[in-house]
């Protein structure tokens, strides 16, 4: 193991997934020398999207071939600050990406908007139900930019993303049969609605009948053949069913590999070091500026990099451990309610509902494509008077048939009750296999002051670095929010016609359990905001601490989104590189002044 | 399917594993599992997903060469999770904790399994008869069977999942032996093109079932 010293660049990049390769991309185009660091190997869909061996249901959804190596690294868990958190040993809840395109290259595609009240939660709340309407613990934020601020950056990542949809608004005007309750727009989606699958659209049908607002999910899944503004090229998706937990083999579903780095791998300013292990950012004595960053590269060695520039753009949790491990800002800590670095730390909340229909009704759930579907959005964001039902946040609700396969129809077996093994097992799965719909409720989670980040004080990672530690659970008022939102669904299954309905609601008092996969859509730890008491990030992500690192990802977010959080990790990442691009790089410094 | 013909026609509810064995057992010889083990895996598999009306059994499937072929895998050594020391446990809803491997599961799993079967009934497994093996299995499924420190919980939702994959996976991975797994519940497999198929609204998907390999059925 030597010691090596890097010659110095403008700006290093901790991870090539979407916000690093946003970053590097908008940092070249601004003149700087970029050196990404990504600490899995390079990949791209030459390898592993190369058909048919990369439709493997075995190695891409069950042996998490191109996701985290937990062996490495993992993180610990609990559910409250007096329990012992114990370590993530195996793939569950969650499925982290690693490698040249992080988890970009294997996610589905849904790719959203955020909704404008979402961005202002805390002032929208106080205002429409005042502000003893939140409840005591609950850690109600604002991000500090608004939906017009971020407008143009939602575009531009949509076309680079080659995003197929269908606008309600453009500039004011209604223009299409949309999300009757997104904003306005200035532009229309790059590609039209991908098709909508059987059961997709029965579920359209039905929320229509009973006077929902059912619309086209927008998708990073190309409806048609797109070149995108870097000039890289997708193909139409063909609805595979291989989509989330694989690179796709048709260059349709968006990713860095396919839709940024093909632009960046021959630009002489940049540089991709693949299975570089960042550690830490090192900090000067004042502990107010970055020098630069220390990783081990393939080989073992250590290596420093310097750099004026550091954008941690690692991953939600990823991000704030490194923050934690370099002394980025205040640590939280949730006794004394100070600090900021772990604080919000929020998920997503999501229950499956189930509808079967009659045997001689095939709804074909192989066939799918990651990002599309139908949702309706009538019981998300403030689109509904929160005010009778004391609870704050919603859900959207959509079916979203990404593909159920084999192994997957094998686990799911037939309704709950019936045995998981057996010949009853075989049956009640081929009754019901190609014979129903699936539903999601994709709700919001609120952050609370007991449920936070921290580094784990047993457990090291493979590099004797402490891991992080979340401490976890679901509370009341977002198992109130979707008991309701699902007895909703209730009157879509039935107008759906369906032969038999299981809802899946959350329980109350019910705890988040490991063991099941929930969603990817971990947020918060690190948060933007006006305040540096309650946020480690200003408005441009930059860090209140030290103003030369940018912190960009989903931990920015202050509360769960019940959307997908790409689309806005996306153009927060925009509208980051926009404002180092303009102001930052001109005159280096906290772009906030208190 | 043709292949699964005459295995079809037993019915494993009826016979003893080892005349099942020999009907759907190749010539594959196994490379971790013993002799003993083996016949216990056969026996158990059988009974997961039994041969009967609907479709072909494991055995027909070839799981047991499925589960014995990712015993040499990465995965089966633990290299796919979190194995640092140490090893607390804690409440289910946290997860796995213990440290012990796939390998280590079925290794402590079988062995703790054949002596509580031999202690209760006086006979190996694969002796008994299907209807006792199914209590057998429900009890290591439902119940607080302990194998030393490894709970017979953990052993047979190791054994059901491989299980899973083993019928349902590739088949060149070893199990799915012929795509009946596939063909059974209707997964075309490797087909992954639905472009004329998307806006076919409840009807039945035409074409059958392919592998990586190009194998259809
Ligand atoms: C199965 C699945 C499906 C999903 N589907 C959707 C969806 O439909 N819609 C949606 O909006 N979102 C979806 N997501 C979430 C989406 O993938 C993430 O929001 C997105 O990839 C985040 O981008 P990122 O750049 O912040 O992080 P990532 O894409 O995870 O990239 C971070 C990179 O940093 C690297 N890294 C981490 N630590 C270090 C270190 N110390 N040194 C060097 N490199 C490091 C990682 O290896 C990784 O490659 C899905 C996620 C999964 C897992
Ligand atoms: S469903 Fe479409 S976008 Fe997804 S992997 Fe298949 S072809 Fe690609």
């Amino acid at each position: 193991m030597a010691s090596i010293k890097m010659k110095s660049v403008d700006a290093v990049v901790i991870g090539g997934g979407w916000a690093g390769s946003i970053l590097a991309k908008e940092l070249t185009e601004a003149g700087q020398s970029v050196v990404m660091l990504e600490r899995g190997p390079d990949r791209s869909t030459a390898s592993e999207g190369a058909y048919p061996g990369s439709i493997d249901e075995l190695e891409g959804n069950f042996r998490h071939k191109i996701f985290q190596n937990l062996s490495k690294t993992s993180v610990t868990i609990r559910n409250t600050p007096d329990q012992t958190a114990l370590p993530y040993r195996q793939m569950a809840a969650f499925l982290p990406g690693e490698g040249v395109g992080g988890a970009g290259l294997h996610w589905s595609g849904v790719h959203f908007r955020m909704p404008p009240d979402d961005l202002i939660m805390r002032t929208k709340v106080k205002e429409k139900y005042g502000e003893k309407f939140i409840p005591e613990g609950m850690n109600l934020q604002d991000y500090g930019v608004t939906y017009d601020d971020l407008e143009p950056f939602f575009d531009k990542a949509e076309k680079v993303f080659g995003t197929s949809g269908e606008a309600y608004t453009v500039n004011g005007q209604v223009v299409g049969k949309g999300n009757f309750f997104a904003p306005s727009r200035s532009d229309n989606f790059p590609l039209p609605a991908l098709k909508d699958v059987y059961g997709a659209n029965m579920f359209r049908k039905a929320a229509e009948e009973v006077g929902f607002h059912p619309y086209a999910m927008p998708a990073a899944n190309a409806s048609a053949q797109y070149t995108n503004p870097y000039g890289v090229q997708m193909g139409p998706c063909n609805f595979c069913g291989y989509c989330s937990g694989y690179a796709c083999y048709m260059y349709s579903k968006a990713s860095p590999n396919v839709n940024i780095l093909p632009a960046l791998r021959n630009d002489p300013k940049f540089e991709l070091r693949a299975e570089a292990h960042v550690l830490r950012v090192e900090l000067d004595s004042t502990k107010t500026k970055a020098t630069g960053v220390t990783y081990l590269d393939r080989k073992g060695n250590e290596v420093f990099q310097p750099a004026d520039l550091v954008i941690v753009s690692a991953f939600q949790f990823h991000n704030v451990h490194l923050m934690l491990l370099s002394g980025i800002g205040k640590p939280y800590d949730p006794v004394a309610n100070e600090g900021v670095v772990g604080r919000n730390f929020v998920y997503q909340n999501v229950t499956t509902t189930t509808a079967w229909f009659d045997k001689s009704v095939y709804t074909n759930q192989f066939i799918g494509t990651g990002g599309g579907g139908v949702a309706f959005d009538d019981f998300n964001s403030e689109n509904f008077d929160h005010g009778p039902l004391g609870f704050i946040g919603g859900s959207p609700v959509w079916v979203n048939q990404a593909g159920i396969k084999g192994i997957a129809a094998a686990k799911i077996g037939g309704p709950p009750g019936t045995p998981h093994w057996g010949s009853a097992w075989k049956k009640a799965m081929v009754d019901t296999y190609q014979h129903s719909v699936r539903m999601d409720a994709h709700g919001t989670n609120m952050a609370y002051r007991d449920v936070y980040l921290d580094l784990d004080p047993t457990w090291k990672d493979a590099y004797g670095m402490p891991m992080l530690r979340m401490t976890f659970d679901w509370k009341d008022n977002d198992i109130r929010m979707n008991r309701y939102v699902v007895s909703q669904i209730a009157k879509v299954t039935k107008a759906m016609g369906a032969r038999d309905v299981h809802l899946g609601q959350r329980q109350p008092g019910e705890h988040f359990d490991t063991r099941f996969y929930q969603t990817t859509h971990l947020a918060g730890g690190a948060v933007m905001g006006d305040d540096p008491k309650t946020s480690a990030l200003n408005r441009y992500l930059q860090s209140w601490d030290v103003s030369n690192v940018f912190v960009i990802g989903a931990n920015a977010f202050p509360q769960g989104t019940g959307y997908n959080p790409t689309g806005m990790v996306a153009a927060l990442a925009y509208w980051s590189a926009h404002h180092i691009r303009t102001t930052y790089l001109k005159n280096p410094g906290p772009l906030v002044q208190l | 399917m043709q292949g699964l013909a005459g295995a079809a026609a037993l019915t494993s509810t009826t016979l003893p594993v080892h005349a099942a064995r020999s009907a759907g057992e190749s010539a594959y010889s196994p490379t971790f599992f013993t002799p003993a083990e083996w016949a216990f895996l056969h026996a158990a598999c059988d009974r997961l997903i039994p041969q009967d009306a609907v479709g072909p059994g494991a055995i027909a499937l070839g799981v047991p060469e499925f589960i014995d072929r990712q015993m040499a895998t990465p995965y089966a050594f633990g290299k796919l999770w979190y194995m640092q020391a140490p090893f607390v446990q804690g409440p289910a809803n946290l997860g796995y904790q213990l440290p012990y491997a796939p390998r280590d599961i079925y290794r402590k799993g079988i062995a703790g399994a054949a002596t509580f079967v031999q202690a209760k009934y006086g006979k190996a497994f694969g002796d008994l008869d299907a209807a006792t093996r199914d209590e057998i299995l429900s009890g290591f499924e439902k119940g607080d069977t302990l194998f030393g420190d490894l709970p017979a919980k953990i052993f047979f939702a190791q054994l059901l999942g491989n299980t899973m994959e083993g019928a349902f996976s590739d088949p060149s991975h070893g199990g799915n032996k012929g795509l009946g797994g596939w063909t059974t519940i209707g997964f075309p497999g490797a087909r992954a093109d639905f472009m004329d198929w998307v806006d076919q609204y409840g009807k039945q998907y035409p074409l059958g079932t392919v592998a990586i390999s190009g194998e259809t059925a």
